[in-house]
């Protein structure tokens, strides 16, 4: 068995230190179950770490920790200095602000309209804006995601793929400094998925910012992650790049790139 | 048997909270006023076609129905005085509720259900909502002040429908009618049957917004709360009504 984050330890790059998020001793479980153990990882800014793990490995909990759906049993997790476990709601709902969450199913809110759905966030958190900075922010993330002309439809109305993209332009539209992806190219076809992993780069590239992604799509990981966290048994077992990871000779990690 | 009843206690006790919570968060802010205004409207106006015809129909067939047993006694003039306290009293309000519960409940459980696996209400809770305060409380306020108005229309329609039916055998102008529904109508019938309907409304919207909440398995989850809202807000509205009966019994109102 490897000792955690002893398989590979990549060297950081210097011009991007700053870790936005830190997790230490991270630890959940549900009833008997224990799904997070000692869960240590760094995100710096302007990074992709992508985690991997088998299905119901705890990667999906340890994200919603992250953004405070879930409260851990142990351990911190600093997300720009403050531990979210220790946030009251107001603090809590201030550093949201910062982040961004696409969630597998999308999300949407089935009543409201694109342009509802997207203005949503900005109504909600203690955001004062005019109607036309709140309209200017709209057009300018559904612009960003390609689907302007969607603004009045409702998500029923919608593919799964531009689904995708207009929960990913609510997700925009706060211009969050770190982005929590939960399964992004998920039962989407490879074209689409694909599309959805280069409007990911495209938004690192756009708002220099830092993302933690889960995915099982190995072309997704492959373009979008700088480093890849395998999540084993709770645990981070290995954190290195995908090259480092595919020569790894560990066949718990091999499996995975096979 | 000992697993079915610890689950029976366990979802009483899960449900109790979810009903102090609801005292506990509703009455403090941020107060979602909008929400609350258009779930009134969608309570009140999704139901009021359905609550209107059945209380049309049911006054009619009542009165109908009643006539013969009346003949018997001599006492079809009284048709009036008995077929409104009976609407008013009992039957107006226990059908309402019901149909209420099957129409509105359902869907809020439906609703809610589909709105916890497809994670809405976590996307909610991560855009700064309370989703409790934005989703439970303002249906909850709403089922709960929309019942006691679709059973007063519902009153007043299913009387419509018992004029309609004693005068298809009989002859009674529609103000004389009225004056016997209106001359033994008092405020100790009325007022226990309407402050009874907002505790039918309260059940309804609290079991439907718990069971919709609470709703976990994927899409068969949703059908098992839309389900489990029904069945268990028609029980408590007849639990309701027992202790209500009781109550009233108590003050000499019956």
């Amino acid at each position: 068995m490897v000792n955690e984050l002893s398989i590979i330890n990549p060297v950081q790059d210097p011009k991007s230190t700053k870790a936005v998020i830190q997790i230490r001793n991270l630890g959940i479980r549900f009833a008997e179950n224990i799904v997070l153990d000692h869960f240590n990882l760094d995100l710096r800014q302007g990074e992709n770490i992508v985690v991997l793990g088998k299905s119901g490995s705890g990667k999906s909990v340890l994200i919603k920790c992250i953004i405070g759906l879930l409260t851990p049993d142990e351990g911190e997790i600093l997300v720009l200095g403050k531990n979210i476990p220790d946030l009251g709601h107001h603090e809590l709902d201030e550093i949201r602000v910062k982040m961004g969450f696409l969630f597998q199913a999308n999300a949407l809110y089935d009543s409201m309209t694109v342009r509802e759905n997207l203005e949503f966030p900005l109504r909600r958190h203690s955001i004062k804006l005019s109607a036309e900075e709140t309209n200017a922010l709209v057009t300018e993330a559904l612009t960003d995601v390609g689907l302007g002309h969607t603004i009045d439809m409702l998500p029923v109305e919608l593919s799964g793929g531009m689904r995708k993209r207009i929960a990913l332009a609510r997700t925009l539209i706060l211009k969050p400094e770190i982005i929590l992806y939960d399964e992004p190219t998920t039962g989407l076809d490879p074209i689409t998925g694909g599309e959805i992993t280069d409007l990911i780069m495209e938004i690192r590239e756009k708002y220099n910012t830092s993302s933690l992604i889960i995915s099982h799509d190995m072309k997704c990981v492959k373009k979008t992650a700088d480093k890849i966290a395998v999540l084993l048994g709770g645990k981070c077992y290995a954190l290195g790049t995908y090259v480092e990871l595919k020569a790894s000779t560990d066949k718990l990690i091999k499996q995975f790139f096979e | 048997m000992t697993s079915k009843l610890s689950a029976f206690l366990e979802d009483t006790g899960k449900l109790t909270r979810f009903s102090f919570r609801f005292f506990t968060e509703g009455f403090r802010p941020r107060y979602e006023i909008a929400e609350f205004l258009r779930q009134c409207y969608l309570v009140g106006n999704k139901s009021f076609t359905l609550v209107g015809l059945t209380a049309f129909i049911l006054g009619l067939v009542f009165t109908i129905q009643l006539r013969p047993a009346l003949i018997r006694y001599g006492a079809v003039s009284q048709i009036p005085y008995i077929v409104s306290n009976a609407i008013i009293k009992e039957i107006g309000p226990i059908v309402t509720a019901l149909i209420f519960a099957g129409k509105v409940g359902s869907g809020i459980g439906a609703e809610l259900g589909s709105m916890k696996v497809t994670e809405q209400i976590d996307a909610m809770e991560v855009s700064g909502t309370n989703p409790f305060k934005y989703l439970v409380v303002t249906r909850v306020f709403a089922t709960t002040l929309m019942l006691p108005l679709l059973v007063l229309l519902a009153d007043a329609i299913s009387l419509m429908g018992s004029f309609l039916g004693y005068n298809i055998q009989d002859v009674m102008s529609f103000s004389r009618y009225f004056d016997h529904v209106f001359s033994n109508l008092t405020y100790q019938i009325l007022l226990p049957s309407i402050v009874k309907t907002f505790f039918f409304g309260y059940a309804v919207g609290i079991v439907g917004c718990y069971f919709g909440y609470y709703s976990s398995k994927g899409t068969e989850g949703v059908g098992q709360s839309a389900n489990s809202s029904v069945v268990i807000s028609s029980l408590i509205i007849f639990l309701i009504d027992l202790i209500a009966v009781q109550f009233t019994d108590l003050l000499g109102y019956n």
